[in-house]
């Protein structure tokens, strides 16, 4: 894992360090090399995991006076909202906190659409991000289930009834995941130890995560594999860990915001109403980030296939790596790449949009031209594209670019332009 | 630089436009002026008090607020009526307490402990009293409802003639802001309808937004507390991320690179 050999000063330092070499890896943490024109989009990955440490303290905190119990929960969490010094500050951080999360893995992982980190030698970080982002959203819907409002019941009724589109097995599997026959007591109870898990399995990922990207060391905005260290990079500390914490503040100043002046804005109001078995409500609507694929399961017209195409819409991430064929990493060098990027990402949002309206008429169209577009991009476009594109002239390394000698995306960018 | 206000401003932007596209439902509400909004908004004493007259006086014989106490109208950021007042105003209700050492459940005057006494004994009993429907408890009744403290305020003053040719069941009315235009309760204000201790005048108008503005609290007794921590919070945010900005450049002078 180190590319240097460390001893560290003090006796007592090597003593320890002989026999369990933590302060090697703390060496390499601050010593690891990174390539200098890093820009901000590459610091949500610290971002995100303030936003992890953030969820599983608020959590601990939220679980030591909430009550997992279909009759309890609601009432507990007026509870914490009002009687627990300052609940209502820890319940907001929390509840805003899934959002401010999502909100950063989205850019995150379009960044790594944008600059192609996902490509060898990066696959396995990238196999990995995947799993996190999986479990994520398990984690995000367990959780939104837990106050046990009407969004939060009839949400849980409409994701689990899904496996019930599984032939022959379905209905069983379905009756196994509520613990009875319907989403009661016994749903909520598992939901709470399943939510209280998969942060921990997500903390475990997000080690193996780092770790796979300290074999290869980070991608950038150029794009082209460095020489480490070099002076195309700098040392973590101090020069990284500054930015990032700068990158960090802006973000915790929006996040800040939403907890103070609108915490229920990102909510839906019928969550604050408890929840009640005999009462559907008017439109069943999951959180926002998971609204693009909410739109791509109700645009197809059978429930199995409908399942089949949202579960893809995720897992065709995972083999990204392979259906992309260009060898060229970084937007910035393949023109065409660029354009349909942004088109992927106009449809994404669009998808967003049509699932949180009503599934008919015009929206419905819209929805299934988007989700048709969505595969398209990456079935056929990604992998065409590889062969087809002309790309454009990659620097050597970042600082003696062909492009003018500068790390600067911006100036790069100049440069194309002026070149055309 | 320049990228990281591009950066910061396309996710203050996608973040409206989120909440933007999640308040759906679109209803021109009638508009007053809430003195709670705002980075600064605190609650009107006066209304949250008077509110409290109107809910006690007038809703509170068929909704009830389950998650509140007796003790919660003295607290900072609430009505904050004085120790006696609120002490005087539990002991106006009367709770069932028990078993005592007979064994018997016996009443006795609330204590600033007790939760709000409810009208009815149990949703059955408020059902059967009201045709049918259940008169929703009101504690966070406020964050319930799309439209907030705006739809609550409309409705209580949306009652009108039903438009010709709609047909309307015996104990259902008219109401222009109500989902679907129809409601079970009857008009519950009108001019002159209580009279305030304070001698303001109770126009429907003026009960509504006392009403409102109590419910408001009812459903984020800490709003205050939240508004005030939250200025505090960001303007330290805000100094914190100019601070880390300038030793960021000092750092990264010693590069030949562009922050």
């Amino acid at each position: 894992m180190s590319d240097h050999d460390y001893t560290p000063s003090s006796k007592v330092g090597k003593w320890f360090n002989d026999r369990l070499p933590l302060l090697t890896l703390a060496n390499h943490l601050t010593d690891y090399p990174t390539p200098k024109n890093l820009n901000y989009w590459w610091t949500f990955g610290g971002i995100l995991t303030f936003c992890l440490i953030t969820q599983i303290v608020t959590g601990l905190t939220l679980a030591m006076h909430y009550i997992a119990h279909a009759d309890m929960a609601f009432e507990s969490v007026e509870h914490i909202m009002r009687d627990v010094n300052y609940g209502w500050l820890i319940r907001y951080i929390h509840a805003n906190g899934a959002s401010m999360f999502f909100l950063a893995v989205y850019i995150h992982i379009f960044r790594s659409l944008f600059y192609g980190s996902y490509k060898s030698p990066r696959e396995i970080i990238w196999i990995i991000g995947i799993i996190i982002y999986l479990l994520m959203m398990a984690a995000a819907f367990m959780g939104y289930v837990l106050p046990w409002g009407q969004m939060s019941f009839w949400g849980a009724t409409v994701i689990t009834n899904l496996f019930s589109a599984i032939p022959l097995v379905g209905e069983g599997i379905v009756t196994w995941l509520w613990g009875g026959y319907s989403v009661d007591n016994p749903t909520l109870t598992r939901f709470f130890t399943l939510h209280y898990l998969i942060p921990f399995l997500i903390l475990g990922l997000v080690v193996l995560h780092i770790w796979a990207l300290h074999v290869p060391g980070n991608n950038n905005p150029v794009g082209i594999d460095i020489k480490k260290p070099s002076k195309d990079t700098v040392p973590f500390h101090p020069y990284i860990v500054i930015k990032d914490g700068f990158a960090l503040l802006m973000f915790m100043i929006v996040f800040a915001f939403f907890v103070f002046y609108s915490p229920n804005i990102l909510g839906h109001a019928d969550n604050y109403i408890e929840a009640n078995p005999m009462v559907t409500p008017a439109h069943i609507v999951p959180e926002w980030y998971l609204l693009p694929f909410y739109a791509i399961l109700r645009s197809v017209p059978d429930k199995l296939l409908g399942v089949v195409a949202m579960l893809s819409a995720i897992l065709i991430l995972a083999v990204l790596p392979w259906l992309d064929t260009s060898k060229i990493r970084s937007a910035v060098f393949r023109p065409l790449y660029k354009q349909f990027y942004w088109i992927l990402v106009a449809d994404v949002l669009i998808l967003g949009y049509m699932g949180a309206m009503p599934a008919e008429g015009l929206y419905l169209l819209i929805a299934r031209v988007a989700t048709a577009y969505y595969f398209l991009h990456f079935l056929i476009i990604l992998p065409v594209l590889g062969f087809k594109e002309k790309t454009l002239p990659i620097p050597l390394s970042i600082t003696e670019s062909v492009l003018g000698g500068s790390p600067n995306l911006a100036t790069v960018k100049n440069k194309e332009s002026l070149e055309k | 630089m320049k990228n990281i206000f591009k950066l910061f401003s396309i996710i203050v932007l996608f973040c409206f436009t989120t909440a933007q596209s999640n308040s759906a439902e679109k209803v021109d509400y009638l508009k007053t002026d809430w003195s709670f909004k705002g980075l600064f908004g605190k609650f009107d004493r006066g209304s949250l008090q008077r509110g409290y007259q109107v809910y006690t006086e007038v809703c509170a014989s068929c909704h009830s607020m389950k998650y509140l106490s007796y003790r919660n109208l003295g607290e900072k950021g609430g009505p904050e009526f004085s120790e006696a007042e609120t002490k005087a105003i539990a002991a106006s209700f009367e709770v069932t307490d028990g078993p005592n050492a007979d064994g018997e459940m016996f009443l006795r005057p609330a204590k600033l402990s007790d939760k709000f006494v409810m009208p009815y004994e149990n949703v059955k009993a408020a059902q059967a009293a009201n045709g049918g429907a259940y008169p929703p408890d009101m504690s966070v009744l406020v964050k319930a409802r799309g439209g907030g403290v705006d739809y609550i305020y409309s409705l209580l003053q949306g009652y009108e003639e039903a438009p010709s040719g709609m047909a309307l069941d015996d104990g259902v009315y008219y109401n222009k802001y109500m989902y679907g235009n129809k409601i079970k309760m009857a008009a519950p204000l009108s001019d002159g309808l209580i009279e305030y201790g304070d001698g303001t005048k109770a126009t429907v108008e003026q009960m509504s937004k006392d009403v409102t503005t109590f419910l408001m609290w009812a459903a984020e007794p800490h709003l205050e507390a939240r508004h005030q921590m939250g200025f505090k919070a960001i303007i330290y945010l805000i100094i914190l991320t100019i601070l880390v900005y300038f030793s960021m450049k000092k750092i990264w002078s010693r590069v030949e690179s562009e922050v």
